[in-house]
């Protein structure tokens, strides 16, 4: 999650959208206050002030914002002209643009990935371990917000959310030496108690189902937190009414809260639907073990070791490229389905 | 006051006031609380049982007595580590690291989320198109290792501190917040003649470090978990001191690793002082922000709800 920008930490964007339903509403006011009275004129006359006096009032802020410019340009937009390597030959000593074309017209590597069987794998490993990550996972924190909403001792909540949010803080790499030890075949805590001796982390189905368990198991009480700040924006008086009308605790859930965080739930999905492509990197590569590579190797791993490890950096920037484009692609058709719907979409 | 807490004490009058409360809820209750202990203990007994095996002797590891109390009661792991020049050095280094990103990150943070506010600020909005649009796409693992690569980057601690030092996530909250600073206190501040910078520093710090305590520790959870560009940066043997703890951990795992089958039959550790030792270095690696988050906790939810209030 720290390396890839491309892994959104949901409950960060979520903070944005609760807090900002409508980007930002100061300056709403600000452009109503226009409209109307006195203020109008003071506005407009500080959008027309001259340069230089403006400069002299202003110009700090320019001054606060060039480190952060500097950084945005060098380490996120000088990365996208080295995308080009993708389209050329397998040379990172040059500068990309000055790199022959690669064959095909420049998309030999595209097509040497679609023809390569480990990538197709690694293709259908993380569109695998997403799916089930959105099917199974997603729900989770959701019951869990749910069931913390419903807990009738706040000092007990407190203390709960503390817990819930403790696997949040530890690494993949801290979470697979523990499971790793917990669940391990003939001597693992868990089979010892059970007195079995499940393969947990030795077939490729038993470890995909771990995979998923351990996602939800580190993630599920942190993304509540999401869904808890949603639901404090419902409106008490709902629940007094649906008392009043007689509602059992399930009807309440239904037919208020379940509404009253169904935007929240939508954003998320979206963004879940964004990333179907995208692939963290801690968490398949610390858990995986050479029995399961065939479940657990992603895209991010394959680009890992090709280009990494195996210095084929145009075969994995192609790779990344396409991963890249695909997620922006869902992104953008997911929330252009979720406003046909009548929803409020990310942006 | 959080929302959160608002709520609960609304929920917590009504029981009181007995009024709406039947037997039927009372059930209910009880099995909602016995559900989230259930999951609570959940979360918190496997690190019971990582400390239990820290405290145990290497006798009891092997015979994998352990469980949630300690057998052969020793601190033996935990002297190991502290005296073990390799563990205590990459301890130091990875708090050094962590402690000089956050301070960074939080710097620019605030640099590049208070020029936004200013509705008047021109070209405002080409720059927060320039930092909005780095969310949704990016170049992708290989073009940054290029660039690092060609900056000179690779194998020098800067590839730890400078690739992610701002997140535009963090970005995004600390704008909003500062959105949700009422804009007259500007206002009066700048009639009282106080440039950006004052108002900056004399307004809007005080009135948020709730929020700047939420994004340090966003931000140094980050850097202290932070393991794949350290592999994938730190190549040469020469790095290998610059390696955080979490590298040096994984690293001391995979070593311990010998064959397929050990893997699949053992678990990742290949004899029992090995074992307790590395589970003494876990809890190393894993104390400092369990010890931490907890009392900033209340600092983010309240940061998060007030930003839900006031917008």
């Amino acid at each position: 999650m720290y390396l890839s920008l491309r892994i959104v930490p949901h409950s960060l964007l979520f903070v944005w959208t609760t807090m900002f339903p409508e980007y930002p509403p100061e300056r709403k006011m600000n452009l109503d206050r226009a409209e109307k009275g006195p203020a109008n004129k003071a506005l407009s006359a500080r959008s027309r002030m001259p340069w230089n006096i403006y400069m002299r009032r202003y110009g700090t802020l320019y001054l606060l914002l060039i480190l952060p410019i500097v950084f945005f340009v060098l380490f996120r937009y000088t990365p996208m002209a080295y995308i080009l390597l993708a389209f050329k030959k397998n040379n990172i000593l040059k500068a990309p643009w000055l790199v022959d074309w690669a064959k095909n017209s420049g998309f030999e590597w595209f097509l040497k990935a679609f023809k390569d069987k480990t990538f197709i794998a690694a293709l259908k490993n993380t569109v695998f371990l997403n799916l089930l990550d959105l099917i199974i996972g997603m729900p989770m924190p959701i019951i869990m917000a749910l069931f913390l909403n419903e807990l009738a001792y706040p000092k007990f909540k407190r203390v709960a959310q503390t817990i819930l949010y403790l696997p949040h803080f530890l690494s993949w790499v801290i979470i697979s030496s523990i499971t790793l030890r917990l669940f391990a075949t003939n001597d693992g805590l868990i089979n010892k108690l059970l007195g079995t001796s499940i393969p947990f982390v030795g077939t490729e189905g038993n470890w995909r189902a771990t995979y998923i368990f351990l996602g939800i198991w580190k993630e599920c009480g942190w993304n509540t937190i999401i869904y808890l700040a949603a639901l404090t924006g419902i409106n008490p008086e709902l629940y007094e009414a649906a008392e009043v009308d007689g509602a059992t605790r399930l009807q309440k859930i239904w037919h208020v809260t379940l509404p009253g965080i169904r935007s929240t739930i939508i954003i998320l999905l979206i963004m879940n639907l964004g990333h179907i492509l995208g692939s963290e990197f801690d968490r398949p590569f610390t858990l995986s073990n050479p029995l399961v590579v065939g479940a657990s190797k992603t895209i991010s791993i394959f680009v890992y070791e090709r280009g990494i490890k195996g210095t084929q950096f145009s075969l994995s920037t192609a790779v990344g490229l396409f991963q890249s484009v695909v997620c922006v692609i869902f992104l953008l058709a997911s929330n252009a389905l979720a406003k046909r719907f009548g929803e409020r979409g990310v942006w | 006051m959080s929302t959160i807490t608002h709520v609960e004490t609304t929920n917590g009058k009504k029981l009181r006031d007995g009024m709406i409360k039947s037997r039927k809820t009372r059930v209910g209750d009880v099995i909602i609380a016995l559900f989230i202990f259930i999951t609570m203990l959940l979360c918190l007994l496997p690190m019971v049982h990582v400390l239990a095996c820290s405290l145990s002797s290497a006798d009891a590891l092997v015979r994998n007595d352990v469980f949630l109390w300690p057998k052969g009661w020793n601190i033996e792991a935990y002297k190991t580590v502290l005296t073990t020049q390799k563990y205590v050095w990459s301890l130091e280094w990875t708090a050094i690291l962590t402690v000089a990103c956050t301070l960074l990150s939080i710097t620019l943070t605030v640099c590049c989320a208070y020029p936004l506010i200013y509705e008047n600020l021109r070209g405002g909005k080409f720059i927060n198109f320039i930092i909005l649009f780095t969310m949704y796409f990016s170049a992708g693992t290989i073009p940054n290792y290029i660039l690092l690569n060609n900056l000179g980057f690779l194998n020098t601690p800067w590839c730890m501190i400078l690739p992610n030092c701002i997140s535009v996530f963090n970005v995004i909250i600390m704008r909003s917040f500062f959105f949700g600073v009422p804009d007259s206190l500007r206002e009066a501040a700048e009639i009282d003649g106080a440039g950006p910078i004052r108002v900056l520093i004399k307004v809007y710090l005080p009135l948020s470090l709730p929020v700047i305590a939420t994004l340090s520790l966003f931000y140094a959870v980050g850097r202290w978990n932070g393991f794949s560009d350290a592999l994938m940066y730190l190549k040469s043997s020469k790095a290998e001191k610059y390696y955080p703890i979490q590298l040096m951990l994984y690293n001391v795992i995979k070593n311990s690793t010998q064959t397929t089958e050990q893997v699949a039959q053992e678990g990742f550790f290949d004899n029992g002082v090995s074992k307790t030792i590395q589970m003494a270095t876990v809890m190393f690696a894993t104390v400092p922000i369990l010890v931490v988050y907890p009392w900033l906790q209340r600092y983010f939810v309240t940061g998060v709800t007030i930003g839900a209030v006031k917008g």
